[in-house]
């Protein structure tokens, strides 16, 4: 009897184990691979990153669709004829240097000397032609035209070393653009093998699995350090953990405060600041979100604060507006506090809106994203308080992209968006009425105004001040609830050195070296 | 006199304890298990936080109480669907025989033939998840395990004297099915209700560990044993009640179920 008891007992506790168990495949999975740098002791010149999901379909710099995540690690592979510094300024790239004729309509570009494309070829100013064009006035399929690009009236290859671009009005953001990157004209395969000018080449890739960088020997710049650099997906936070604890994994950036307080003593937390706005984005089209006073109710019934001691221990800067600090320019502080945490007050704009007694909403989260769920979870948590019952649903990422982002199909949804280049229009210009990424249906012909004039103005001073109107404009609005830029915390295993962080999503591996 | 039953009682105090807990945890807990910042993060147990505080400083215990409940509560109604839909096909087959008997089982086989817990994977991702389609998802899974464990039972005294003879007394089938033969297969039915069960436990708590089964901010013991595991060294005491109910639950109605299956035995 007494073996009996044992027997059952013992299946017990082995099915709990099962369930344990099975939540780190990841862990086992990665051994094989990156064994060489698994043991500090022997350092090779070699590391492993972990990222959250996998980059977009195509890898094409200028495909349409591309996401955050993938532009992050791309960096690494293309440059434009400027690229941003980690002080979010611009130095010449591909190019050696610019002149802006006084009128600020010519810009006149002369080409870096042996400048090579990974496959060896050398960038000739017809690529600069073709690679703008293909930004501007696309003819392929999946390309889609970048607005800024569209005031771009001529563009011509002086000689073998300079190009010439003539503007029909100045915009005195135009040089951000021309991050866009520059690849070969008569290369066809980007989407797969994308071949670029930077510090590291593409070598392969695998589905959903990893993505393999190693050191371009023929860059024109500042080498690698890094002989190889992969990329590995893991979608799961937890696993993350274990594989950093196991030593598969020596770099990761955008960690959860709860999994960086868990690493061990061989890693390192680097503090920046993430270059994105976490929002409770909202569907401005879908009812009873099409009422502005219910969206304004929301926003005085979160608690952004708690929201940041919670979910982020502390880590993270309250923002009131699509807009985060590193922007400094373009950072209005007094959108900060427009909607102060006041319940009372959230209740009044419910009644007001016909709502007394709440009603039920759905926040989809992508669950790869822990920072996102449990932000969701404490504003669910929040929103009782307001009478609003919250539902959370967790989606994978790629059903969040096709879902929420593309299909618009969603009641409010927790994200955080990026600007692809360092300018307030690349922040704003989305959320205008027709704007084919303006996802959250905001509809303001105040604002589709007000951008508008900022893109055409010529004066700095002037743009500033109408992209700070429009800010205004959305966020009395209340077209969205706007949380914080969140701290970036990234675990380096320790000896690792040379952490960048940029104004924009970028995953630097350049700077990054073994100390001696 | 009757031996007594030594698994039978452990069973019944075990399952009985845990019974109780649950129940009064439907009607009153410590703390709301969805308050936060009812406590610090983080707090390892203590007297106002009997199994410590999560990441958002929300009560464990309580959190425990909600999640068994549910948990428990989903088990019980996969375990009603899968035995009651169960226990018709088993009678059916079992008594009639024939092409019923044949279409019948080899639909079961086919649907034995996917493992169990895919299988309900594959229905909640049709149907979304939530506490209900996981309710559906487990029972339409439970059914065939039911079915065969029953036909057996049906089948093996269909053609013994009593039942000819009521037969011939003119007994309709429905009566002949559920008086004369359902309270004999109750020895088979307990025990595979009680296995049943602590499987749709496990499959309950598999399937939110995954993500797939309860959405947050709900609580059910397998999502909350994976929420537990994120933070597995910062607040080890959350997996190790979570963990540790789940294998009691299992324990007790396992104990229960041996006994239940020896007691049969005894009577035959």
């Amino acid at each position: 009897m007494k073996k009996r008891i044992t027997a059952i007992l013992m299946a017990a506790l082995m099915l709990t184990g099962i369930l344990a168990g099975c939540g780190a495949p990841a862990e086992q999975g990665d051994e094989s691979t990156p064994a060489e740098s698994s043991s500090p002791a022997a350092k090779t010149n070699e590391i492993t990153v972990g990222i959250a999901n996998d980059l977009a379909e195509s890898l094409d710099p200028h495909a349409a669709g591309s996401s955050a995540g993938t532009r992050e690690v791309m960096f690494n592979v293309f440059e434009g004829l400027m690229k941003p510094t980690p002080e979010g300024e611009l130095v010449p790239a591909v190019a050696e240097s610019v002149a802006v004729s006084e009128d600020q309509l010519t810009y006149t570009f002369t080409l870096r000397e042996g400048v090579k494309y990974h496959n060896g070829e050398n960038v000739t100013a017809e690529d600069v032609v073709y690679s703008i064009e293909r930004c501007s006035t696309p003819d392929e399929a999946g390309i889609i035209a970048e607005p800024a690009l569209g005031i771009i009236e001529k563009i011509e290859a002086l000689d073998e070393h300079s190009v010439a671009l003539t503007l029909s009005h100045p915009d005195g953001e135009f040089l951000n653009y021309m991050t866009a990157a520059i690849v070969p004209a008569d290369y066809t395969e980007q989407a797969t093998a994308p071949v670029g000018t930077g510090p590291f080449r593409f070598v392969s890739r695998a589905a959903q699995d990893s993505i393999v960088l190693e050191k371009f020997d023929e860059y024109w710049g500042e080498p690698a350090y890094l002989d190889k650099v992969t990329f590995k997906i893991i979608e799961n936070a937890d696993s993350m953990v274990l594989s950093q604890q196991s030593g598969a994994i020596d770099f990761c950036n955008h960690l959860p405060t709860v999994q960086a307080a868990q690493l061990g003593d061989e890693f390192q937390i680097v503090e920046g600041a993430m270059a994105l706005v976490q929002a409770l984005y909202i569907n401005n089209k879908v009812a009873p979100f099409d009422n502005e006073l219910v969206r304004q109710a929301l926003c005085y019934g979160t608690d952004r604060q708690q929201i940041i001691d919670l979910a982020f221990d502390g880590y993270g800067t309250i923002v009131g507006s699509s807009m985060y600090p590193a922007l400094s320019r373009y950072f209005d502080e007094t959108l900060v506090d427009i909607y102060p945490y006041d319940v009372e007050k959230a209740k009044e704009l419910l009644a007001e809106a016909g709502y007394p007694d709440g009603f039920n909403m759905t926040i989809t989260v992508p669950s790869n994203y822990p920072q996102h769920v449990d932000t969701a979870q404490v504003i669910a948590n929040q929103y009782k308080e307001i009478g609003i019952n919250v539902e959370l649903k967790p989606v994978e990422w790629a059903t969040w992209v096709s879902e929420v982002y593309k299909g618009r199909d969603f009641q409010a949804t927790i994200t955080g968006l990026d600007a692809h280049t360092m300018t307030a229009r690349a922040m704003l210009e989305r959320f205008q009425s027709e704007h084919g990424k303006n996802f959250v249906n905001y509809e303001s012909k105040e604002y589709d105004r007000l951008i508008s004039e900022a893109m055409a103005a010529a004066d700095d001073a002037k743009r500033t001040e109408l992209y700070n109107q429009a800010q205004r404009d959305m966020a009395e609005n209340a077209a969205n609830v706007y949380i914080q830029a969140p701290a970036d915390l990234v675990a380096v295993r320790k000896g690792l050195e040379g952490v960048r962080f940029y104004p924009i999503y970028a995953l630097d591996m350049a700077g990054l070296h073994w100390a001696e | 006199m009757k031996k007594r039953n030594g698994y039978l009682t452990a069973g019944y105090i075990l399952t009985g304890i845990i019974a109780v807990f649950v129940i009064v945890g439907f009607f009153w807990k410590p703390y709301d298990p969805t308050a936060m910042m009812t406590g610090p993060k983080f707090d390892p147990p203590s007297l106002q936080h009997i199994m410590g505080t999560d990441n958002f400083g929300r009560d464990i215990f309580s959190r425990v109480l909600e999640g068994a409940g549910s948990t428990i509560l989903i088990s019980i109604c996969t375990v009603m669907i899968g035995a009651v839909a169960g226990t018709v096909i088993g009678a059916l087959t079992g008594y009639f025989g024939g092409i019923v008997d044949e279409v019948l089982m080899r639909l079961n086989d086919a649907l034995t033939a996917f493992p169990s817990v895919l299988l309900a994977l594959v229905i909640v991702g049709v149907t979304g998840g939530g506490k209900y389609n996981v309710i559906l998802a487990l029972g339409i899974v439970f059914i065939p395990s039911f079915a065969r464990v029953t036909r057996t039972a049906f089948a093996s005294i269909r053609d013994v004297n009593y039942i000819k003879s009521v037969r011939l007394m003119g007994a309709n089938p429905l009566r002949i099915l559920l008086v004369h033969m359902l309270p004999n297969t109750l020895s088979v039915l307990l025990p595979a209700i009680t296995i049943g069960f602590n499987n749709a436990v496990l499959a309950e708590a598999s399937m939110s560990y995954l993500g797939i089964g309860i959405h947050p901010p709900d609580a059910s013991l397998g999502y909350m044993l994976s929420e537990a595991q994120g933070m597995l060294r910062l607040a080890p005491w959350y997996a190790l009640f979570t963990g540790g109910v789940i294998v009691a639950v299992i324990f007790g109605v396992g104990l229960i179920g041996e006994g239940l299956q020896r007691r049969g035995k005894e009577t035959l």
